[in-house]
């Protein structure tokens, strides 16, 4: 294993996530990477922060629906803690991520998710809207990154995300995907659709 | 092992396809005289033939699965019903992207007779395995798409497969998961062995 100084654990299971060395060229790996990287800040910083919004919102989304919906079936509960945790790594290894681009990481938005937690078939509809909503946000963003390793590591995570939207589509019985072809959406599209549940 | 012109010209199709991985690679004079469009456009070029290879063989999965009349299951049906249409229309436009490139398109010789033999519990087993391999596969080689056309349009098919997995990965009683929160990708030389059953 290669020692890379100021990596903690969550950008080290990111870059392990993406990182055979024939794919990506090991020549990237080792002390080099930070430097590297650290060139390729910019652009790519934005894109992560927005991103990082994203899996805030959708950390919060679950982290509260499993405190407040009421009567949760074992499959649905169990199905949101591993997305939570999911999210949750997500948010950490963005953070690092950004942290080690040379950018800062956005904090958390305040959150408001109206009534989707009255029941669970409103939590499951709307669960089902978020992770849609970031599959596109992240393969509409993707083709923008300039760093290699960053557009991997949003490969990585989006692949994830859909993962997430076809077993709440599934729940939801609902068809798990719309045709052969995940639709991309434009950064401004995304926020517009997140909006009413940001506050401040 | 393989034998036949069938299966020799299906590995072909593999090996024009990684011939590309190496960047290092010595490709003699003739690539002095080539402009960077003119070798990005080959390199897209083999990733998008290995990915159309990647579909035809899912596409002749699903459909010889769904002929056979395997899977009893209604509901199931309908998903394999569905999965495989998503795959035609990758095929679709896949062939299409390979056309506009200047390539010709080629499609394997598959048989899956084999896992159709094992019963519904092999078809569905294998199903997932595909899916994974086929997600991964994508995963994997999103970092080396010069266009960004063609970027955008693989991380559309790439979210979908990973839908297909997750949903064939419940079926199955696996982890929607299996990677955890960042899935990995694989190369081109880790998924060849893997596809090679099928290959005729």
């Amino acid at each position: 294993m290669f020692d890379v100084p100021g990596l903690t654990r969550q950008s080290f299971i990111l870059r392990g996530a993406l990182a055979t060395g024939a794919v990506y060229g090991s020549g990237a790996v080792g002390p080099f990477v930070r430097k590297a990287i650290a060139q390729e800040g910019g652009g790519d910083v934005e894109i992560l922060n927005f991103a990082l919004t994203l899996e805030y919102l959708e950390t919060a989304y679950y982290t509260q629906a499993l405190k407040q919906v009421g009567g949760l079936s074992g499959d649905v509960k169990s199905l949101a803690t591993e997305i939570r945790n999911n999210e949750a790594e997500h948010v950490d290894a963005l953070r690092q991520t950004i942290a080690d681009l040379g950018g800062t990481p956005v904090k958390a938005p305040g959150v408001d998710f109206g009534g989707a937690f009255a029941s669970e078939k409103s939590f499951l509809k709307l669960a089902q809207t978020l992770e849609d909503t970031g599959v596109s946000a992240y393969n509409g963003a993707a083709p923008a990154i300039e760093s290699t390793e960053v557009l991997g590591a949003a490969g990585s995570i989006v692949q994830v995300e859909a993962r997430h939207a076809a077993a709440i589509r599934s729940l939801n019985g609902n068809p798990i995907s719309d045709g052969g072809f995940d639709k991309s959406l434009e950064v401004q599209a995304v926020l517009d659709a997140v909006k009413p549940f940001v506050k401040s | 092992m393989m034998g036949g012109a069938g299966a020799a010209s299906a590995f072909a199709i593999f090996v024009a396809a990684c011939g590309d991985d190496d960047d290092g690679g010595a490709r003699g004079s003739s690539a002095q005289t080539e402009t960077e469009k003119e070798m990005s456009a080959r390199g897209d070029l083999a990733i998008v033939q290995y990915a159309l290879t990647l579909e035809h063989l899912e596409t002749d999965f699903y459909n010889a699965v769904i002929d056979a009349g395997v899977i009893t299951d209604k509901a199931l049906a309908e998903t394999a019903m569905m999965i495989r249409d998503n795959e035609q229309e990758h095929v679709d436009a896949l062939t299409a992207t390979v056309k506009k490139l200047g390539g010709t398109p080629e499609k394997p010789m598959t048989n899956f007779d084999a896992v159709l033999e094992g019963g519904p519990d092999m078809v569905l087993e294998t199903a997932a395995t595909v899916e994974n391999l086929g997600a991964a596969a994508y995963l994997g080689q999103a970092g080396r798409i010069q266009s960004k056309e063609i970027l955008a349009a693989a991380l559309a098919i790439h979210s979908v497969e990973g839908r297909h997995a997750a949903a064939l990965n419940q079926v199955v009683g696996k982890t929607i998961v299996p990677d955890g929160a960042f899935a990995k990708p694989a190369s081109m030389e880790e998924v060849l062995p893997k596809v090679k059953p099928f290959l005729v």
